[in-house]
């Protein structure tokens, strides 16, 4: 860290903190309790962090499970620790907003591997004394979700009245409509798939190798040296975030203009305005995100396959389900299309299950659940109020007796 | 069956149930479990919700329409009669409801085949190409007849199978299916005598409903 200004040191600081001690709540289940892990290994003490808004009602029956993506946090409607910014689903959670906290109890949890406050490859392996690095064992989205249940179980949650996730949370979603089926009375699976593709496993696999072709990764144990493999990991970024969004999308906020320049400069500077904001987004991405971690939780990604042990066929994962699910697609999202989304739902029909299915137009690519598309707030705001009147979830939490 | 007919007339059916909907909502049994095909904006499964209480379900073709449903609490997913009934498993509804779509779809049959497997029993509403308006239009206009029902010029037309009264009485047969109930409406909105000959159904209906079941499944 030769060269690192006052504000890397801070941040890195920062993070290493949060690995350890999030600012958030965070519950540690003891060696008494260890997690059982789909590679057959058990996990033992974990923590889970997470996050809540609004209130519990006394029946328990008013919660809501939100499942983050690859690179979020249970920050979803709060200040984030690291960058300062406001939560990553702002616009969806909050009093009187879709996801009304004046009504729900909101729940999110940094997910297993996750690493901002959840136990992953950068916690403390208890064997060593030392971060886990790569002896972390490899952990799947069951398993994550697995960890969410046994925070539900600490909360005291019987059954969540909503899971709802996008992209990877979506993943989740369907893993707990289809592990945990008396746990779930609705589900929203949103912008996702039911399993990996072999492109979606491609562009992480280019991901994954740029963070290991850094010198700094250190074969993984770039803990030991106080370094961060800045360049491999930023370069991860900058090659998924482009799978985030639509090429209309960028072509739009960017075309082919120029950053902070009249002319051509031959050079390989960032020239070009698009240049510039993928930089940005993978060197503000290195602040606050794990190399390590982004390496687990793509892999569980890439290995998630809803028909696995299920005979190979998907509507076995949800064969007896009672859950109420609303699939939500966005026309040019091109990481998990609408024929993604259109296999979940025939699935569900299958098994005749209680199921609605909206696609939403909008030219913003996969990132357009993140962002203010009205028609796409408007559907989870009554698919989720109909549920509530469904299971007698009347008015705010307060007025409940 | 000669009781007065109270059906309300055209002119003051603004914001009321239209009359297919409510004989729909008369077959129907109290709590059954409903899948309406081409379900539009909701409304005929929004009042078989109220008035008898069913757990029902949608499909629409219409992204907008769809979204609509979903946003006003209605389970309704995206989608396609001719391409999307085949996942249903047998008898997964009590019934399937086909609401003045029929003759959008490109493959009529095999859609009346599918409802009658996924439902037990089938309930089919369509416009009558044999009334006697449109008879006459073709007759002595020479045109594609325009009328309430079929509101579109042809080259704008879903409609790509019209049929008439007869023509769908004789694929019911066709398809082995039971005609358990069929209701013909005058351009007036009022049902049609039911002791009419089916040649009289045929000249004076605008639309028809008719409940069906399966012979395989009775």
């Amino acid at each position: 860290m030769s060269t690192a200004s006052p504000d890397v040191i801070d941040t890195v600081a920062r993070r290493q903190s949060e690995i350890h001690a999030p600012s958030s709540p965070v519950v540690h289940f003891d060696a008494s309790a260890p997690l059982r892990l789909a590679c057959q290994q058990d996990l033992a003490p974990f923590s889970i962090a997470y996050e809540t808004y609004g209130t519990l009602n006394p029946a328990k029956s008013n919660a809501i499970l939100l499942c983050h993506a690859l690179t979020a946090d249970q920050y979803v409607a709060s200040r984030h620790p690291i960058t300062g910014k406001p939560g990553w689903w702002d616009n969806m959670v909050g009093p009187g907003k879709p996801i009304d906290t004046s009504r729900f109890f909101v729940i999110c949890s940094n997910v297993l591997g996750g690493c901002m406050g959840s136990t992953g490859p950068a916690s403390i392996n208890p064997k060593t004394g030392a971060p886990y690095g790569l002896d972390f064992p490899v952990i799947t989205l069951g398993d994550m979700v697995e960890a969410q249940a046994r925070l539900m179980d600490h909360l005291g949650i019987d059954q969540l009245f909503a899971v709802i996730g996008g992209s990877m949370g979506g993943m989740q979603v369907l893993e707990w409509a289809s592990r945990f089926k008396d746990r779930v009375f609705a589900a929203v699976p949103i912008a996702t798939a039911a399993w990996h593709s072999s492109q979606n496993i491609a562009f992480h696999e280019v991901g994954r190798q740029a963070v290991m072709a850094d010198p700094e990764w250190a074969g993984g144990n770039y803990y030991a040296a106080g370094k961060v493999p800045r360049n491999g990991l930023a370069v991860a970024r900058m090659a998924a975030h482009i799978t985030y969004l639509s090429e209309e999308a960028l072509h739009r906020k960017f075309g082919r203009s120029l950053q902070d320049r009249s002319s051509l400069t031959f050079s390989f500077s960032a020239d070009f305005q698009v240049e510039s904001y993928l930089r940005h987004q993978g060197s503000t991405f290195v602040d606050r995100f794990d190399a390590n971690s982004y390496l687990y939780i793509t892999r569980a990604l890439d290995y998630f396959d809803l028909r696995e042990g299920r005979d190979g066929v998907l509507a076995n994962a949800f064969r007896g389900t009672k859950t109420r699910f609303c699939v939500v697609s966005f026309t040019s999202d091109w990481l998990y299309p609408t024929r993604e989304s259109r296999r979940i739902v025939q699935a569900l029909n299958a098994v005749a299950a209680n199921v609605s299915f909206v696609e939403i137009e909008s030219d913003k690519g996969h990132d357009a659940f993140l962002l203010d598309e009205p028609t796409f707030h408007a559907t989870v705001r009554g698919f989720l109020n109909a549920a509530a009147l469904k299971r007698g979830l009347n008015g705010s939490a307060e007025s409940r007796p | 069956m000669n009781a007065p007919d109270r059906s309300p007339p055209v002119a003051a059916k603004n914001n009321k149930p239209r009359v297919d909907h409510l004989l729909i909502a008369e077959m129907v049994e109290p709590g059954a479990r409903v899948l309406d095909v081409g379900c539009g904006d909701g409304e005929l499964l929004q009042l078989l919700s109220e008035r008898r209480g069913v757990d029902g379900r949608g499909v629409e073709l219409q992204r907008d329409k769809v979204n609509a449903c979903v946003a006003r609490g209605l389970s309704v997913i995206q989608g396609d009669a001719d391409r999307d009934l085949d996942n249903y498993p047998d008898q997964a509804f009590d019934y399937a409801i086909l609401s003045l779509t029929i003759q959008a779809t490109r493959q009529p049959k095999t859609v009346l085949e599918n409802l009658l497997r996924i439902g037990r029993r089938a309930i089919v509403s369509f416009p009558n190409f044999g009334h006697w308006r449109v008879r006459t239009a073709l007759l002595f206009g020479g045109r594609m007849p325009l009328t309430a029902n079929l509101p579109d010029i042809w080259y704008l037309t879903p409609n790509a199978h019209l049929c008439t009264i007869r023509d769908f009485a004789d694929l019911c047969e066709h398809v082995d299916a039971k005609v358990e109930r069929a209701v013909a409406f005058n351009d007036y909105e009022r049902r049609l005598p039911i002791r009419w000959s089916l040649s009289m159904q045929n000249l004076f209906g605008e639309k028809a409903v008719f409940l069906l079941h399966g012979s395989k499944h009775t």
